[in-house]
């Protein structure tokens, strides 16, 4: 519920950003920098003088937008690799399996400073980052489910009745690993955020002036002294968007399998 | 038990050989030209070229490769395009502060995770075991960044206590060095150690649940006994297979860290070369970096087989 509530504050912020913000969060007013909350500026300024609600706001745009094409790339390619592995079994499967512990040397930092190395920093490095680092997790997962259900007597049925191993993985062996890529997939959106979040605060991810927690973060740390509540907006709001995500796979998990739910 | 390890240190090299061609390709054979990119689009053509061939990239990609290899083998990584020393040195010399700066973050998640997963296992589903837990929710969200920042808020703009960044260096004794080190590894620290309290006590209450407990309970054995005794060595396996995960986690989370609290280690050496475009120690960071992850998940593996015997090489 919790999770629910939180995911959806955030997703609305976001969709609010694309009609409406207080103020514009490109228009730099450099006479009113640092202002401190008011009614006009609910929660003050920042160094150029823009309204930190308007940066918030379009920064859960930035975030979610990296969010979405970053899970949907691991999904994509996770999914498909997870599902012929488990199809094919043996040398594709090897192959596959080693591909993925390989891809696990990489972590979403690693590969974006070797693709903002020679690519140059920016949102499109970051995405391609963050979803070949989603894809090892999401192989296995879906991997380690498919063969559970190849095992299962109606897959068994299947092949008796003549369907092969292209139809029986898109019939039977996808429609019921999906309920735990739904719930794996809210967690690697929130696992997405976080690195998307880091790679900005390095500069390695979404450009000036585009709006974005993490670069929000990186400037308010260099006025700690002056104006400490800059640095505390930002994080608050994706810690938010994080736990709401991770609450909510936690939720969702319970509601398509109850099984789990119980043993907890 | 040998063959498990042969074959486990065949895949090792296996992965580092696959990890050190992806580097290398990335790095070496996408951009075109790093002489160009070194000085600039409005470099003469002849300038650019007397650099490539000084820095030796008008060699074939193989031969490149292999000289790097080679090098890696004996330790000769090259000069720096831009300091022009050699690039092992200035990563050893990084070292000295990334080094223990991982081992102390990883020694206080591996006290916190172990405390907090023991204990609110002991008392599952109590009031303190539904507290924790939800500090753990939080915990995990935490972008340790943040935290960090929140860390310096704190304890340097605050209360005064700490210094917000810098490095004392090893010189002075040891004392300075990691008092320096302190709140850098603290942030590393509390959200992977939140991730590590919820396996330790998810693996605490499986094995709470096997018939041997119950046998050892009724043998007469008490629950602290039980839980010391019998519990803890068979909950081991998931935790260490999370910790070597996490190790990874670690060090992509020391770049940051490095970053938010100005220390000259690893993180801020592959920064700094980036920003002047000096491939050749991004290659090498890189490179060190994806080889100590699998290098660690490849001890974690090899120690399971040494804590649980019933591990065999087909298992795996």
């Amino acid at each position: 519920m919790l999770g629910g509530a939180l995911t959806l504050l955030v997703v609305a912020s976001a969709l609010l950003s694309l009609l409406w913000t207080p103020w514009s969060p490109y228009e730099i007013d450099i006479a009113s920098k640092l202002r401190p909350p008011s009614s006009s500026h609910w929660l003050g300024t920042d160094s150029f003088g823009r309204d930190i609600v308007s940066l918030l706001l379009a920064g859960a745009r930035s975030t979610i937008m990296v969010g979405v094409i970053a899970v949907s790339i691991g999904l994509t390619f996770g999914v498909t690799l997870g599902l012929i592995a488990s199809a094919r079994r043996g040398w594709t499967e090897e192959i596959i399996m080693r591909f993925s512990d390989f891809t696990f040397a990489f972590p979403a930092v690693l590969s974006a400073i070797m693709l903002a190395a020679v690519a140059g920093p920016g949102m499109v490095t970051s995405i391609i980052a963050i979803g070949i680092f989603q894809i090892p997790t999401l192989t296995r997962l879906t991997r380690g489910s498919a063969n559970a259900i190849w095992a299962r007597e109606f897959v068994l049925a299947a092949r008796a009745a003549g369907k092969g191993r292209f139809r029986i993985t898109i019939e039977h062996v996808l429609p019921n690993v999906l309920s735990i890529l739904i719930v794996q997939a809210t967690i690697q959106f929130a696992l997405a955020i976080l690195a998307e979040a880091a790679l900005s605060y390095l500069g390695l991810g979404t450009q000036p002036p585009q709006p974005s927690w993490g670069r929000m973060l990186n400037d308010a740390q260099t006025l700690l002294f002056q104006s400490p509540m800059l640095a505390v907006y930002p994080g608050a709001a994706i810690a938010i968007a994080v736990l709401g995500l991770n609450l909510l796979g936690d939720g969702l998990r319970d509601l398509l399998d109850p099984r789990l739910a119980r043993e907890r | 038990m040998s063959v498990f390890v042969l074959r486990r240190l065949l895949t090792l090299l296996a992965t580092l050989v696959g990890a050190s061609l992806i580097i290398f390709l990335v790095l070496d054979a996408l951009p075109g030209n790093a002489a160009q990119m070194l000085m600039g689009a409005d470099a003469s053509a002849d300038a650019v070229r007397a650099l490539t061939v000084k820095l030796g990239l008008d060699q074939p990609l193989a031969v490149r490769y292999l000289q790097w290899i080679k090098g890696l083998l004996v330790g000769d990584l090259g000069n720096s395009y831009v300091y022009g020393t050699p690039v092992a040195s200035l990563i050893a010399e990084r070292l000295m502060l990334t080094i223990p700066l991982a081992i102390m973050a990883m020694t206080i998640t591996v006290t916190l995770a172990l405390a907090a997963g023991i204990y609110t296992a002991a008392n599952h589903n109590k009031l303190g075991d539904v507290g924790v837990m939800s500090l753990t929710q939080v915990g995990i969200a935490l972008p340790n960044f943040w935290f960090a920042i929140l860390l310096v808020l704190l304890f340097s703009v605050r209360l005064q206590w700490l210094s917000a960044g810098g490095f004392a260096g090893w010189e002075d004794g040891i004392w300075p060095g990691i008092k320096s080190l302190l709140l850098p590894a603290i942030s590393l620290a509390v959200v992977q150690a939140a991730i590590l309290a919820r396996v330790t006590r998810s693996a605490v209450l499986e094995v709470l649940r096997e018939d041997f407990v119950r046998t050892a309970r009724a043998k007469g054995l008490g629950k602290r006994e039980v839980l010391w005794s019998h519990v803890l060595r068979n909950a081991m396996i998931p935790v260490m297979t999370v910790m070597g995960l996490q190790f990874a986690n670690l060090l992509a989370g020391t770049i940051v860290i490095e970053n938010v609290f100005y220390l000259p280690g690893l993180g801020r050496l592959i920064f700094q070369s980036i920003a002047n475009r000096d491939l050749i120690v991004v290659r090498n960071c890189v490179m060190l970096l994806a080889a100590m992850v699998v290098i660690v998940n490849f001890a974690v593996d090899v120690l399971y087989a040494f804590i649980d015997p019933r591990i065999k090489v087909h298992d795996l």
